[in-house]
């Protein structure tokens, strides 16, 4: 009896070329995979993707709004890049964007007269602040007792977005709001001021600045070596007398303070005021760019431009009566592609024919 | 049909990995209902000898007979429906089901509807007759490790197991729960079933078997009842003789001790005591050897010295200061350099480059950085004179660790751990798996250090060597220092004595003991 079987092999090393081509194909892959589906629910796939990629990149307006939308992504994607270096999973970028809108909401809705100089800078640290802290929550019980990130991340994500409903619906209300979800809208003085007549705003700059710091930190400095001993071999660098558990919290904190800031752009320069629909998943959409750009913070940068092309381009698929649950769909192809070709970047898989042994030949014959 | 009475014969087994032959034209013949030791330092090839009779690995040539009739012994599944299991050191259970259903694992039957009731009475009714007590509808985890290496039992016994291979059982069990197993071997044996027993412990073999083979080096050496040989003659036929006497190596001025451990005891992995009460030193200038079969606390011994597991109780003292659980950083500013057991797995990150490996214990001092900042170029000279100056064979800097040849990683680790400036240097099997080559290098290095003043712990299996390098041996054997003999009064025999277990009065009394 002959039987097919795939067997898995482990590569010696992972190809060079191979590790620069598996983001490029885990796009293409998804795009395959999502056009099955888009056919099936009697779309055609080239007009859909036609229709997102003139909605994101034909003009100027197109790209600005790719890039307003990829700023939050940027920063949320930069933590999670970082904490991932320590081989930490931080799930928890949604949670932390929104407390860091919540804290900067605060300041704008606490200091209704003072001037931008202050109202800022203080908006930006509240923010920066408030996502460390919200990281800081499961990052301690991980360092010093093992327990699991990535549960305790995702689910403080529930906290913080709940947490931004009671206070849309309770105490921050405004009054004249008609009963709309809605705080009282920030001075002009809360607001960051936009760049290019655009959309696009100061968190851009922020965001461009994080990835520059996050590449010159983690190659250049003894903070950043000890980052990528600790993420290739725990044991080396506890061996090596390196404070494991100290770095985990530190790199928690300042993905937190990241997607922190994430959210006091969104709040500051977008909303206007507080809201409850501030993200459509930009910490999930994070997770995802991170692995795409390697968890290298200028393809970081990359990608989550490209992915906010994806959610600019699903908005005008919309217009042709695509659901917005397809441009999710097609995110989490990606993020399934890109972890189906890390794997075989690192196993080769071969289709085996063997004879099947079968009970009987087996045994005494003598 | 003349060999009625083996339960199974092994005849001139030879298995060759890359590089070693592991068994060597090895016999084995296992008289039915007996208990058969087999005995042998690590690498002597036991494992290797039963993973063939348990069908894990194929023989390169020799011939297996099970009952009698010659064996094709293909796969696990073969061996078993021959009768023939294996309880592992490390068992194979699944921690979240239950006695029962770990037993039931696996098994052909039942097809479909997993009724528990009849295989948990069998379970029971297999506690009853070889006194295994375990509740069938236990979960694994809530089991004692002694508890979980009868439920690996029954599960041999459910499948019809009577050649029953038990390797290194007692390693992790409490001498209460030894009793009980022996016990419950004896029963098994009454009922006509045959047990190969794996050691290294000698009182365990005169207690235990009833015919003991010793393995050494891949080749048998001995094998008689055990009636009729003592421990003493096990211990040298296990250690060997053709060692000979420790070579002339330039005296050194011995200095006050780096090293003090007082009363040290500490917990394993598994949270049993690995380390008991352990009182030992080292001088300024001397190389201090560790003798002792694996698993006896070497690990961990050196892990608590280094500050990388704690100490449950008693004191480590480094260069006169009490630096008991310490971190590991304080440990190495202290002075004390760590050449760890697992090179790629502790001792370097395989995937960085040589430069990285090679700063790692340098980074944080002032010449490689500017404050936080590090100067890359600064490092890669460092770490080029240190390549140079030790001999690393590498295409360049650059190259990841794991691309270097056994030896040339290990040069570089002794590099890094000898470069900086230290009193005490820790080593646990330093030439382990390196070629002859590269042996001679370590060793040299060893020597070097030794004569410029620096005190050696030296923790390896391989005996010759310790004779080769250390002014003093200590044996460990169950986490406990057995004695410790001078570089002039060696006595191989009395070595394997203390390594497997049997305690030797000190050397005075025992001439006095023999000249009676």
């Amino acid at each position: 009896m002959n039987a097919l079987k795939l067997v898995f092999e482990k590569r010696e090393a992972v190809s060079p070329a191979y590790k620069f081509i598996s983001p490029l194909l885990a796009i293409v892959m998804s795009l395959v995979l999502g056009a099955i589906f888009l056919l099936a629910s009697g779309f055609s796939p080239l007009k859909v993707y036609y229709y997102m990629w003139w909605g994101a990149f034909s003009d100027w307006y197109g790209i600005s709004e790719t890039l307003v939308t990829s700023i939050p992504i940027m920063l949320c994607a930069l933590g999670v890049a970082l904490a991932a270096k320590m081989l930490l999973w931080n799930v928890g970028a949604e949670g932390q964007f929104h407390m860091g809108a919540c804290a900067a909401a605060w300041v704008a809705l606490s200091m209704p007269g003072a001037p931008a100089w202050q109202v800022l800078p203080l908006m930006v640290l509240a923010g920066m602040a408030a996502g460390a802290l919200w990281a800081l929550l499961p990052a301690v019980p991980r360092a010093y007792l093992g327990v699991n990130e990535i549960i305790t991340t995702l689910l403080l994500n529930y906290v913080a977005i709940y947490w931004v409903e009671y206070l849309v619906h309770g105490p921050w209300r405004d009054p004249v709001s008609l009963n709309f979800p809605l705080s009282a809208p920030f001075s002009d003085a809360a607001r960051l001021p936009f760049l290019f007549g655009t959309r696009i705003h100061w968190g851009l700059v922020f965001a461009l600045a994080a990835a520059a710091l996050i590449w010159f930190v983690l190659g250049r400095t003894k903070w950043g070596y000890e980052v990528t001993v600790i993420g290739e071999n725990p044991r080396a660098a506890r061996y090596a007398g390196m404070n494991i558990e100290r770095n985990i919290v530190l790199s928690m904190c300042i993905a937190g303070a990241l997607a922190g800031l994430g959210g006091m752009a969104e709040i500051s320069a977008i909303a206007g005021r507080m809201t409850r629909q501030l993200s459509p998943g930009y910490g999930y959409s994070a997770i995802i760019v991170a692995w795409l750009g390697k968890l290298n913070p200028w393809a970081v940068a990359l990608v989550s431009v490209l992915f906010g092309g994806l959610l600019v381009g699903g908005y005008s698929a919309q217009v042709i009566g695509v659901t917005a649950a397809s441009v999710n769909m097609l995110q989490g192809l990606m993020l399934f592609c890109v972890l189906a070709t890390e794997a075989l970047g690192r196993y080769r898989v071969r289709i085996v024919r063997e004879v099947a042994r079968a009970g009987k030949e087996v045994g005494v014959d003598g | 049909m003349g060999t009625v009475d083996y339960a199974v014969e092994m005849r001139d087994i030879t298995k060759r990995f890359p590089g070693v032959i592991a068994n060597d034209r090895v016999n084995l013949a296992v008289r039915k209902g007996s208990i058969h030791a087999l005995l042998g330092e690590n690498g002597a090839g036991k494992s290797t000898l039963m993973n063939v009779l348990t069908g894990l690995l194929r023989p390169d040539s020799g011939e297996i007979r099970v009952r009698g009739a010659k064996a094709a012994l293909r796969s696990p599944a073969v061996a078993i429906a021959l009768g023939i299991g294996m309880v592992h050191q490390h068992f194979r259970l699944v921690q979240t089901f239950t006695v029962a259903e770990n037993i039931t694992l696996g098994m052909p039957r039942p097809r479909f509807r997993l009724d528990m009731a009849p295989i948990e009475q069998e379970v029971a009714r297999f506690s009853a007759e070889y006194s295994l007590a375990v509740n069938p509808r236990a979960k694994i985890w809530q089991l004692s490790v002694g508890e979980q290496q009868r439920v690996e039992i029954i599960k041999m016994l459910y499948r019809g197991v009577d050649v029953l291979i038990m390797d290194e059982p007692t390693a992790v069990l409490t001498p209460q729960e030894v009793r009980e197993l022996f016990e419950t071997l004896r029963r098994m044996t009454a009922d006509g079933k045959t047990i190969i027993f794996i050691t290294h412990k000698l009182d365990e073999v005169m207690e235990i078997s009833d015919r003991v083979t010793v393995l050494r080096a891949g080749r048998n050496v001995f094998s008689c009842d055990t009636r009729d040989t003592n421990p003493r003659e096990l211990a040298s036929k296990m250690v060997g003789r053709e060692i000979g006497r420790a070579p002339q190596r330039p005296s050194v001025a011995i200095g006050g001790p780096v090293l003090e451990l007082h009363e040290l005891a500490a917990l394993g992995d598994r949270g049993i005591t690995v380390l008991n009460g352990i009182d030992l030193d080292v001088r300024a200038g001397e190389i201090h050897g560790i003798a002792g079969v694996a698993g006896n606390g070497q690990r961990e011994l050196a892990e608590v010295i280094t500050g990388l597991r704690r100490a449950a109780s008693g004191r480590v003292c480094i260069c006169g200061k009490d630096m008991t659980n310490s971190a590991p950083r304080s440990i190495i500013e202290a002075g004390v350099s760590h050449i760890p057991e697992d090179r790629l797995g502790m001792g370097l990150a395989p995937n960085l480059d040589i430069t990285l490996n090679a700063i790692m214990k340098r980074y944080r001092s002032g010449e490689m950085s500017r404050g936080p900042v590090m100067d890359e170029a600064r490092a890669r000279g460092w770490t080029g004179d240190l390549v140079e100056r030790f001999s690393v064979k590498t295409p360049n800097l650059r190259t990841a660790v794991r691309l270097l040849s056994g030896g040339n990683s290990q040069r570089l680790l002794l590099a890094r751990e000898t470069s900086c400036v230290h009193k005490l240097a820790v080593a646990v099997h330093p030439t382990r798996g390196l070629d002859i080559g590269a042996t001679e290098a370590v060793r040299s290095i060893l020597l070097k250090e030794r004569e410029s003043g620096v005190g050696t712990l030296l923790i390896s299996e391989d005996l010759e060597e310790l004779i080769a390098l250390c002014d003093r041996i200590s044996v460990i054997y169950e986490g406990r220092i057995m004695g410790t003999v001078g570089r002039d009064q060696l006595d191989l025999e009395e070595i394997g004595m203390m390594m497997a277990g049997m305690a030797t009065a000190a050397k005075g009394d025992e001439r006095s003991e023999a000249s009676v």
